[in-house]
């Protein structure tokens, strides 16, 4: 079991704007009748949305009466899962996946990368307050090992220098294009396809 | 090597787009209509005879599964739920699938609900996949539009709605029930069996749970006739599969290939080779972490198959292939994967939660050869004592990786860490981890 530190410094109040109210009201139902508490997973994701990638409690309190449930209820799905976070991160979220797969083509190296650049420690906010990252179990792209993921995105088949120039783009204020970073295609098998040619080639 | 022809997902690699019309091209809803109209027993019967059985890691025969769904909807509403929480360390097939074959997968839903009899229709994305999840909620848009989903679903008479829910990253959620419990929107702890999901599942309801990849072969299964699903691979172990090649090879990859092919052979032909030849090779995990590692001397002629790999007391998994080869430390890379169970463990049941802990804590002293000789045995009796004594099947695959490397590189650790013991005492009690009350007179 992971370990989540909640913040001191909580705000006191929270609601949903009138774009996430609406988008709530649509997720719920996607269930059926009376098991509105289905929801409480893509609404703690809103949240997290509105308010800069973390989740205060207040936020958890919210959702409970939102959907009729019990706080306790909300805050036991919040702790549980590790994509929630329960403290504030940078605005661009790194995480590396150091999971076996990835750590024998070279995962540390990326978590050296980030050292340098981002933060010396996980999860503390580099000085300019845009980046954060943390070393994370299987993202679950690991024939495009080593990679990491950036708030949404999947960066692949990274090494060092890649990792650095990544970051030094995403420290500007740049947008990386995400994807494989050398430049084959998804997950074909790289100078070394020997299926399906006849589409590729169509 | 399997003939392009008879690949079921030849948008493998995205060369040809995943929208609606390009997958037409590639025959996605050609005929769902005559299919579902043949109906429930036929499809169902199609399936057994095909003998497909599930690539989300348990290998159960899917037709069994479905038929185990009572045969009329009583009081309680059926569900079809789809498991695409795929976190297994070195598997990440049911992504390419998300993104590039999501109408294979749709389709299947429509014909697995029909012969299910669910109207709604959950599928599961961990929530990492996020851009994943959104490619699929486009494809399903489309298919509403073209009124493939939806009321009267291509024409079917059958009513099925589709709906993505995201998980939060916990691998722990793609054990079926933790997968319901957690699409409650509770923790995702599992629950205990009897009674099966296919009598009691989402909100007690009869639900089917599916991996992505079965459902999304089930289309192609009917449309080219079982006969010829089973005549690819071997008896009981038909059909093709898609390997996920990662590790130290030359050119990792996902690859479709015909079940029971070499090992070898698939990594020489399609993943480049290993890094330093085959002659460097030092263990394959052959089904994503879970299962065993099997040595060079077994790799050499093991073929990929339930079956076979079963009799090597590992397993097919998910087919996720890793490939260590001498360049790295095999004792690290095993308490690398001991610490992701230790985190992932929803500490649910006591062996799991603790046990896993102590195996991470006791393999990175063993790997920087910190451990005393007689902590090689308390090691296997530590996971002695997780396997079968939790709820889910998450202790054995804990327990079953370290069990691996103990049968197989036992002599490598022993090597490494000769220490004496600090303290000598009798050893000849089974359960030690109740060793402390020895001491103790009246205990």
């Amino acid at each position: 079991m992971s370990i989540k530190r909640i913040s001191k410094k909580q705000p006191d109040n929270f609601e949903f704007d009138s774009d996430n109210l609406k988008k709530a009201n649509r997720i719920i139902n996607n269930y059926p009748e009376g098991k509105q508490q289905s929801a409480v997973m893509s609404l703690l994701y809103l949240a997290q949305n509105q308010n800069e990638n973390w989740i205060p409690l207040a936020a958890m309190k919210y959702i409970g009466k939102f959907l009729n449930v019990p706080y306790i209820k909300v805050y036991e799905v919040a702790t549980f899962y590790t994509m929630y976070n329960l403290s504030p991160v940078g605005k661009n979220f790194i995480q590396i996946c150091t999971t076996t797969p990835c750590m024998i083509r070279g995962a540390y190296k990326l978590v050296e990368a980030c050292k340098e650049k981002i933060s010396q420690n996980e999860n503390e906010i580099s000085e300019d307050k845009k980046c954060s990252w943390v070393e994370v179990e299987c993202l679950g792209a690991c024939v495009n090992a080593p990679m990491m993921q950036i708030n949404n995105d999947y960066f692949e088949d990274l090494d060092k220098e890649k990792t650095l120039k990544i970051l030094d783009q995403i420290l500007k204020g740049e947008s990386p294009k995400p994807g494989s970073y050398r430049g084959r295609l998804n997950s074909e098998p790289e100078n070394n396809r020997k299926t399906l040619l006849d589409i590729k080639n169509a | 090597m399997l003939k392009d022809e008879d690949r079921i997902f030849k948008n493998l690699y995205n060369d040809l787009g995943s929208d609606l019309n390009s997958s037409k091209k590639r025959g996605d809803w050609t005929n769902t209509k005559e299919l579902c109209g043949k109906g429930r027993d036929w499809i169902i019967n199609e399936i057994k005879t095909s003998e497909l059985r599930g690539r989300g890691g348990a290998g159960f025969p899917t037709g069994l599964k479905w038929s185990f769904a009572p045969k009329e909807v009583g009081s309680r509403p059926h569900y079809l739920v789809i498991n695409a929480d795929e976190s297994e360390p070195g598997t990440c097939k049911d992504r390419d699938i998300l993104r590039f074959e999501p109408h294979k997968l749709i389709e299947g839903c429509l014909i697995s609900s029909y012969a299910v009899n669910a109207k709604k229709c959950y599928i599961y994305i961990r929530g990492e996949y996020f851009n994943e999840g959104q490619k699929l909620q486009t494809a399903i848009d489309d298919a509403y539009n073209n009124n493939f989903l939806g009321k009267d679903a291509c024409g079917t008479g059958w009513d099925l709605d589709i709906y993505i829910h995201y998980g939060a990253g916990a691998y722990i959620c793609g054990e079926e029930t933790a997968l319901l419990e957690s699409l409650e929107g509770k923790k995702g702890q599992p629950r205990l069996k009897p009674p099966f999901p296919a009598l009691v599942g989402l909100y007690g309801c009869p639900t089917i749970i599916n991996n992505v990849e079965t459902v999304a072969v089930v289309p192609t299964i009917l449309r080219r006739g079982a006969k010829w699903f089973a005549s690819l691979g071997k008896p009981k172990n038909t059909g093709t599969k898609i390997y996920c090649i990662s590790g130290n090879v030359n050119s990792p990859c996902n690859v479709e290939e015909e079940m029971g092919t070499s090992l070898k052979d698939l990594i020489e032909t399609h993943a480049g080779g290993v890094i330093g030849g085959w002659e460097n090779l030092k263990a394959v995990i052959p089904g994503g972490s879970s299962m065993p590692l099997l040595p060079k001397k077994i790799c050499d002629t093991i073929k990929m198959d339930f079956d076979s790999l079963i009799a090597e007391k590992s397993g097919l998994g998910t087919a996720g292939i890793v490939v260590i080869n001498n360049d790295q430390d095999i004792i690290k890379c095993m308490a690398r994967i001991a610490r992701f169970y230790k985190h992932e463990s929803c500490g649910q049941c006591t062996p799991c939660r603790e046990g896993s802990g102590w195996m991470w804590r006791m393999l990175e002293r063993m790997a920087k050869g910190e451990a005393s000789k007689d902590e090689v045995d308390m090691l296997m009796d530590v996971t002695k004592q997780i396997e079968g004594h939790t709820i889910c099947a998450f202790g054995e695959g804990s327990a079953w990786p370290v069990q691996g490397l103990l049968r197989h590189f036992k002599k490598e650790i022993e090597k490494r860490n000769n220490f004496k013991p600090l303290v000598n005492r009798n050893k000849n009690i089974p359960y030690l981890v109740d060793q402390h009350l020895l001491d103790k007179k009246n205990a």
